[in-house]
C-alpha cells in the first residue's frame, strides 16, 4: 500500500482577518422572507393577523363611529340591551358599552403589548445568559447563581407592596401599572428560558460553533434563542392576557386604572355582580373581546412559531 | 457540596427578600391603626405603638423582627389582636395546600395529555379541537369562571356545594376554577415542545426501529419535551399552595391567601413579613428542588461547572 505524503502547501493557516465562523449560519435576511411567505400561506394564521388588526382599527376609530363618550352618563337609559342606538348595549349608568369597550380596548391592548414586550426582552436576555452561564466555570456558575437569586427575590416580595409603592412615588394610571407588572413579570419568562437552554446547550450544533470559535453572544442570539423560539412565543401568548388580567385585578383592588376610563378588566368585573340578573351583554362583550384577542395572538403566535421553524418546512 | 451552598444561599435570598419587603413596606405611608384613631384615645394608641415595637426607630424594628425570624417567632398580628402570625399561617395553610395541590394536579394531568394529543394530531382537527379549549382557558379569568361555575353547579343544578369550606366536595369547584389557567398554559408548553421533539431524528429512528407510537411518546416524546411545564410549574406551585386572594374570597374559604392582600391594606406589618417568608421559603425551596429535577429528566444539562 502506497501512503501518499500529504502535500505540506495544502496546510496553511487561514487569514484570521477573514471570519470563516459563521459560514455554518444561514444567512439571516431570507429568514424573515421565509416567515412571511410562511404566515402568508397559513389560513388561521392570517385570520389571527386580520382580527388583530380589527381590533386595533375598532379601538382607535370605533368610539367616533357613535355619539356617546364613554364617560357620560345617562340615566334614563340604563341596562339597554343591544339595539340600533347602543350597539353593545349600556351599563347601569347609562353608559354606552360600545364605546366604553374600544375605549378599554385600548388601556388592555397598551397594557398588555408593552408588558409582554417588556417580559420579552428582560426574560429572554436573563434567562439566555443564565442558562448559557451555568456550568461554564466558576465565573460562568456565580452569574448565573447571581442572576437566579434575583429572580427569585423578585418573586418573592409581594407584588401589591410593589404596586402600592409605584401608586405613591408617582401617580396611579397605565404606566404605574406597566411598571408594576413589569418589574416582577419577566422572571418566569426568564426561569423558561433558562431551562431550555440548560436542555439545548449540550447540543452537537452548540459544541461545534463553541469549536469553531464562536463567540458567546452570537451562540446565545443565533443559536440557542431560535431553537427556543416556540416556547418564547407561547410564553409571550399568555403574558398579554395575564397582563390584562392582572390590570383587572388591581382594578378591582381599587389601584387600576381610575373611573370614568374604562379597561376590559374593570367592565368585566363591574359586570360580576348582574350575571344573575341577566343582562348577559355586561359580561359577554368585554369577556368576549378579550377571548377574541387571545384567540387571534394565539394563532398568529402558532403561525410565527411554525413559520420559524425550518424543521417545519416542506 | 452543591446542596450545601445552594441551602446558605437559600437563607441569604430569604434575607434579601425579608430585608426589601421590610424596606418597601415602611416606605408606604399608612398606620395599622388609623382606623383605632378616632375612636382611641392618645395614650392608648401610644400603648399599642409600643407593643408592637412601632414607637421606636426603624432600624431597632428591623434588628428586633430578625431577632424574632432567626427563633421562628413571626410576631403578633395587629389585625386579629388575639392571634400570632403563626397561628394563622398554621391554621390557614391546610386549606389553601389542599386547594392549590389538587389544582396543580388537575392541571398537570389534563394539560399534559390535551398538549401530547395535540401535538400528535399537529394541525389537524384535534389539534384545533385542543388548542381552542386552551384558549377559553387562557381567556376567561379565574375571577370571571368561578361565578359562572357556582351558578351552573351550585345554583342551578345543585352539584356541589356554593362555598365554604368542609367536605370534600367544597374543594371541587374551587380547585376547578384555580386550574383552568395553569391547565391552559401546561397544554400550549406541551404542545409547543412536543411538536419540536417529535421531528427530532432520534424519534425517527425509534419510528423506524419499530416502535409502537405509545412506546416512542412515553419513552422519548415526553421526557425531552417535559422541561419547559417543570421550568412553570415551580413558581406555579409556590403560589397555588399558599392560596390565592380571589378564589379563597369568592368561595369564602378560610385559606391564607387573603392575608397577602388584606394585611397590606391594613398595613399588619407582622403579617406583611410573615406571609412574605412564608411564601419565599416555599418558593426557595420549590425552586432549587426544579433545579435539581432537571438533571434526573435531562442528564445532559449541568448545572455547575464541577459535575459537568
Amino acid at each position: 500500500m502506497v501512503i501518499k505524503r500529504a502535500d505540506n502547501s495544502l496546510f496553511t493557516p487561514i487569514d484570521p482577518s477573514k471570519k470563516v465562523i459563521d459560514d455554518i449560519q444561514r444567512p439571516s435576511l431570507s429568514v424573515w422572507k421565509d416567515t412571511l411567505l410562511s404566515i402568508m400561506r397559513n389560513k388561521l394564521a392570517l385570520l389571527g393577523f386580520f382580527l388583530l388588526a380589527i381590533i386595533v382599527f375598532l379601538a382607535l376609530f370605533g368610539p367616533s363611529m357613535v355619539p356617546f363618550s364613554p364617560s357620560e352618563q345617562n340615566l334614563t337609559k340604563t341596562n339597554l340591551p343591544p339595539s340600533v342606538e347602543h350597539w353593545f348595549g349600556t351599563d347601569n349608568l347609562g353608559r354606552d358599552m360600545w364605546t366604553r369597550s374600544w375605549y378599554g380596548a385600548r388601556v388592555s391592548l397598551i397594557i398588555g403589548i408593552v408588558a409582554a414586550l417588556i417580559d420579552l426582552i428582560l426574560g429572554v436576555i436573563v434567562g439566555g445568559v443564565s442558562g448559557y452561564m451555568a456550568g461554564r466555570g466558576k465565573k460562568g456558575d456565580r452569574i448565573d447563581g447571581l442572576l437566579m437569586r434575583i429572580v427569585e427575590v423578585l418573586y418573592g416580595i409581594p407584588y401589591l407592596l410593589i404596586v402600592i409603592l409605584l401608586m405613591v412615588i408617582m401617580e396611579p394610571g397605565i404606566t404605574a401599572i406597566i411598571i408594576a407588572l413589569s418589574v416582577t413579570g419577566w422572571v418566569g419568562m426568564a426561569r423558561i428560558i433558562r431551562g431550555q437552554i440548560l436542555q439545548l446547550k449540550s447540543q452537537e450544533y452548540v459544541q461545534a460553533a463553541e469549536k469553531l470559535g464562536t463567540s458567546h453572544t452570537k451562540i446565545i442570539s443565533r443559536h440557542l434563542l431560535p431553537n427556543t423560539m416556540g416556547i418564547i412565543i407561547v410564553n409571550l401568548t399568555f403574558t398579554i392576557p395575564t397582563a390584562i388580567f392582572a390590570e383587572s385585578f388591581l382594578s378591582f383592588l381599587g389601584l387600576g386604572v381610575q373611573a370614568p376610563f374604562a379597561s376590559w378588566g374593570t367592565m368585566a368585573n363591574d359586570a360580576l355582580g348582574v350575571i344573575l340578573s341577566g343582562q348577559w351583554w355586561r359580561l359577554f362583550f368585554p369577556g368576549f373581546l378579550i377571548s377574541l384577542t387571545m384567540f387571534a395572538f394565539n394563532v398568529f403566535g402558532d403561525g410565527i412559531q411554525d413559520a420559524l421553524d425550518p424543521r417545519d418546512r416542506k | 457540596m452543591y446542596i450545601l451552598k445552594r441551602f446558605f444561599t437559600m437563607i441569604l435570598t430569604i434575607w434579601v427578600i425579608a430585608t426589601l419587603t421590610f424596606v418597601m413596606m415602611k416606605f408606604i405611608p399608612g398606620d395599622p391603626f388609623a382606623s383605632d384613631a378616632d375612636v382611641l384615645p392618645e395614650e392608648v394608641l401610644n400603648n399599642m405603638r409600643a407593643k408592637y415595637n412601632l414607637d421606636k426607630p426603624i432600624a431597632v424594628q428591623y434588628v428586633l423582627y430578625i431577632k424574632d425570624l432567626v427563633s421562628l417567632d413571626l410576631g403578633p398580628s395587629i389585625q386579629s389582636r388575639t392571634r400570632s402570625v403563626n397561628d394563622i399561617i398554621l391554621s390557614g395553610f391546610p386549606p389553601s395546600a389542599l386547594l392549590g395541590a389538587q389544582a396543580l394536579v388537575l392541571a398537570l394531568v389534563f394539560g399534559l395529555l390535551l398538549g401530547i394529543i395535540a401535538a400528535l394530531y399537529h394541525n389537524r382537527f384535534i389539534d384545533y379541537l385542543a388548542m381552542i379549549i386552551a384558549i377559553i382557558g387562557i381567556s376567561i379569568p379565574s375571577f370571571i369562571l368561578a361565578p359562572l361555575l357556582i351558578k351552573f353547579f351550585s345554583v342551578e343544578w345543585g352539584l356541589f356545594p356554593v362555598a365554604t369550606w368542609g367536605t370534600w366536595k367544597h374543594t371541587v369547584l374551587p380547585s376547578l376554577a384555580l386550574a383552568s389557567m395553569p391547565l391552559a398554559v401546561v397544554a400550549r408548553f406541551m404542545r409547543s415542545s412536543m411538536i419540536e421533539v417529535m421531528n427530532a431524528n432520534y424519534i425517527k429512528t425509534a419510528d423506524a426501529k419499530g416502535l409502537s407510537t405509545a412506546g416512542i411518546v412515553i419513552k422519548h416524546g415526553i421526557r425531552n419535551a417535559i422541561l419547559p411545564v417543570v421550568s412553570f410549574i415551580g413558581p406555579l406551585f409556590a403560589s397555588l399552595i399558599t392560596g390565592t386572594f380571589v378564589i379563597e374570597k369568592i368561595f369564602a374559604i378560610p385559606g391564607i391567601g387573603r392575608y397577602f392582600v388584606d394585611s397590606i391594606f391594613n398595613r399588619d406589618y407582622p403579617v406583611i413579613m410573615g406571609t412574605t417568608i412564608f411564601f419565599s421559603v416555599i418558593l426557595v425551596v420549590t425552586l432549587f428542588l426544579i433545579d435539581i429535577s432537571y438533571r434526573l429528566i435531562d442528564p445532559r444539562i449541568s448545572l455547575t461547572s464541577k459535575e459537568g
